[in-house]
């Protein structure tokens, strides 16, 4: 198989690099041995049939779950067994396949869930330093704005609005937000396409792209069952498949992999 | 699922609402106080249609709303006004020591509520053990006052010691998830009562006396003469409950208003994704717990001195839940629900002598039907803003 884009992802350092990397549930083997890297500055896209091991890598990343076994360095740091604020601390946000946002809070209240850790949460400066809480209100309101206003302008003068009531792409909109607003290193998305239209994919497509022009230097992981997305999005890929890498590299390569295709059909025949 | 949009809160305020404002805190004082001292029933009933009839009113009016915002947008002055309205009340029940005691529970109540609230409303740790901090207030207090301490410091520590037994009790109940956190609230107020009943030190079932408080030379169970004019002793109480009360209710407020209410929003509603975005869920619960149970074990030492006796039966696992079904019928989350609803729980069994055997029944009864009807509570939490929005 030809790999052309490995070269350059192994000269510089990797941003994240797993060895490995095996996560068990029982006797199910939902991650097999995973090596996989991810250059600073890369758009990975991360693909596979139902139950092939994606979401649990992020799990494993984000240390929801302790792997099995494995090795996993993000900016040269070990962050195996780290808990989930630390991975958050050394600069992984994520975004959850099933949405995760607090419903009954307002968009404000979501981003800023994000922004916890710029937040300063001693109760003293909360509880008796109400001027000096304004000042850092405001300024966050100031920053929640303008993120959301890159997403989208309607978006920001809704930013007061319960997460209740907006729809499922402004939603979506707001998981993201709420994921970049600390400015990570690495951004994960799980399946943002789920749940909306075709047009509605794009458009979010579209402004993750924006962003990332605007910031420069993030790194996204992106899994993904919209095929057309990965293709867009993407720079390389990798195919996962009862949690073990069958394939690496440019989409277009990877889809033409008779094992990929085999993996794929397997699925389709199965649910069929 | 109703939520106040932002919409709601810009609707137009004026200053010259408050006068209008104060108004109904007046006509709200009077009911108050007609509450409190009548002791016949078809009064109580009327009472409590009218204000039945009034609240589904206000709820409906655009009017009531728009002055509701008024004072919303000057919380100062809403407290200043609630001040005002219970010294109202209180001087009018100047001579009537029994509604003046009753006024006080409630007070007293309300902040022990406001403490759960922080607890269960903001931070989601069910606490079925209210009573049980209650009481170590209670105790503390009793013990040192025994030993000759300064009153302000016993009351003071009794709140420190509930806090502090909490945060003993916080470490199994951070290991364990929803119904089994519960369950070791409960097993924990039961084993407490039964801590009481057979510790001989603390005057086992018996209980223990309590001298009146004493601040600084002032005696709290000295009747008061304010020009000429003698009143009943519980006025100091009524006065130190309110202050206790007012200070709990913007203590939490401002907590609820800030980055702290925000986490534990966050801890309630959604620890995984909490725990991803860096937030120390146990540090959250830890501090919710704590503060909680602090309101808790005040408000017990004041009561204790103001009651002058308590037993352990007044710390059982039936009174936690006296305390839960405050917070269900005021509105889990919303200090302001917890006003009316601890005024029905705690009045209206006194007053109705007939159905205090019946009361825990009767108390489940309504709880069943708030969850059924109304399960956001009297007054539902509003979503929240930092700052009173701009006049
Ligand atoms: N907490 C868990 N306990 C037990 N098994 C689990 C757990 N989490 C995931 N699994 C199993 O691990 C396998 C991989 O699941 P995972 O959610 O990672 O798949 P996925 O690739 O994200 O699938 P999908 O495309 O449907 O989201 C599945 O068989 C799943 O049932
Ligand atoms: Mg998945």
């Amino acid at each position: 198989m030809t790999q052309p884009r490995q070269s350059t992802a192994s000269v510089v350092a990797p941003l994240l690099a797993c060895h490995g990397l095996t996560m068990r549930f029982g006797g199910l083997l939902a991650l097999d041995a995973l090596d996989l890297s991810v250059a600073s500055g890369e758009i990975l896209g991360l693909i596979g049939p139902n139950g092939s091991g994606k979401t649990t890598f992020f799990n494993v990343l984000t240390g929801l779950y302790r792997p099995s076994a494995g090795r996993v360095e993000f900016g040269g740091r070990d962050i195996i067994g780290a808990s989930p604020q630390q991975v958050c601390r050394a600069g992984i946000a994520r975004t959850f396949q099933r949405s995760r946002l607090c419903l009954p809070l307002t968009v404000f209240d979501n981003v800023m869930i994000g922004n916890h850790l710029r937040l300063d949460h001693r109760v003293s400066f909360n509880v008796l330093r109400r001027g000096a809480l304004r000042r850092q209100y405001d300024e966050c309101v100031e920053a929640a704005r303008s993120l959301a206003a890159t997403f989208n302008p309607r978006l920001s003068s809704r930013l007061f609005e319960a997460a209740a009531a907006l729809d499922m792409i402004d939603r979506r909109r707001v998981e993201i937000c709420r994921a970049l607003v600390n400015a990570p290193r690495l951004l994960l998305l799980d399946e943002p396409s789920a749940g909306m239209t075709r047009g509605e994919t794009r458009e979010l497509m579209d402004d993750i792209l924006q962003i990332r022009a605007a910031r420069g230097e993030l790194t996204i992981v992106i899994i993904e069952h919209e095929m057309n997305v990965i293709e867009r999005m993407t720079e390389r890929c990798v195919v996962l498949n009862y949690g073990e890498k069958i394939a690496e590299g440019p989409f277009r390569v990877v889809a033409s992999d008779p094992a990929v295709q085999e993996a794929y059909l397997g699925q389709a025949v199965a649910e069929a | 699922m109703r939520v106040p949009l932002e919409a709601d809160v810009r609707a137009p305020a004026r200053a010259s609402d408050l006068p209008v404002a104060a108004l109904g805190i007046a006509a709200v004082a009077a009911w108050l106080w007609a509450f409190l001292v009548t002791d016949r029933v078809a009064i109580l009933g009327a009472l409590l249609a009218v204000a039945a009839i009034a609240f589904v009113l206000a709820q409906r009016s655009a009017v009531a709303k728009r002055y509701g915002l008024a004072l919303a947008r000057r919380p100062r002055m809403g407290v200043a006004f609630a001040a005002i309205g219970v010294l109202a009340v209180a001087a009018a029940l100047h001579d009537q020591p029994y509604p003046l005691l009753m006024l006080c529970t409630v007070m007293l109540f309300v902040v022990a509520c406001i403490g759960l609230d922080i607890q269960t409303g903001y931070c989601g740790i069910v606490n079925f053990a209210g009573a049980a901090f209650f009481g170590t207030g209670a105790y503390t207090a009793a013990v040192l006052a025994k030993q000759g301490v300064p009153h302000l410091f016993g009351i003071v520590c009794g709140a420190i010691v509930a806090a502090l037994v909490g945060s003993l009790l916080i470490l199994p109940v951070l290991r364990t998830r929803g119904y089994y956190a519960a369950l070791v609230t409960i097993a924990f107020g039961i084993l407490f009562s039964t801590f009481l009943e057979v510790n001989n030190a603390l005057g086992g079932p018996q209980g223990l006396k309590l001298p009146g408080i004493d601040l600084f030379g002032w005696r709290f169970n000295r009747d008061v003469d304010i020009g000429g004019a003698s009143a009943s002793f519980y006025v100091n109480y009524v006065v130190l409950a309110l202050a206790l009360a007012l200070g709990a209710y913007v203590f939490s407020r401002r907590v609820d208003r800030s980055w702290i209410g925000l986490t534990f929003d966050a801890v309630r509603l959604d620890e995984t994704a909490a725990a991803a975005f860096g937030i120390g869920i146990a540090r959250a619960k830890i501090i919710a717990f704590t503060l909680g149970n602090f309101l808790c074990g005040l408000a017990g030492a004041v009561y204790a001195m103001m009651q002058g006796f308590i037993a352990p039966n007044n710390f059982t696992f039936g009174e936690s839940l006296i305390l839960v079904s405050i917070l269900i019928l005021g509105g889990i989350g919303n200090p302001l629900g917890i006003v009316p609803a601890a005024l029905i729980i705690i009045v209206v069994p006194q007053k109705l002598q007939f159905i205090q055997e019946y009361r825990f029944l009767l108390y489940g009864i309504l709880v069943v039907l708030i969850l059924l009807f109304r399960p956001e509570g009297l007054l539902p939490r509003p979503v929240r803003r930092y700052f009173p929005a701009p006049r």
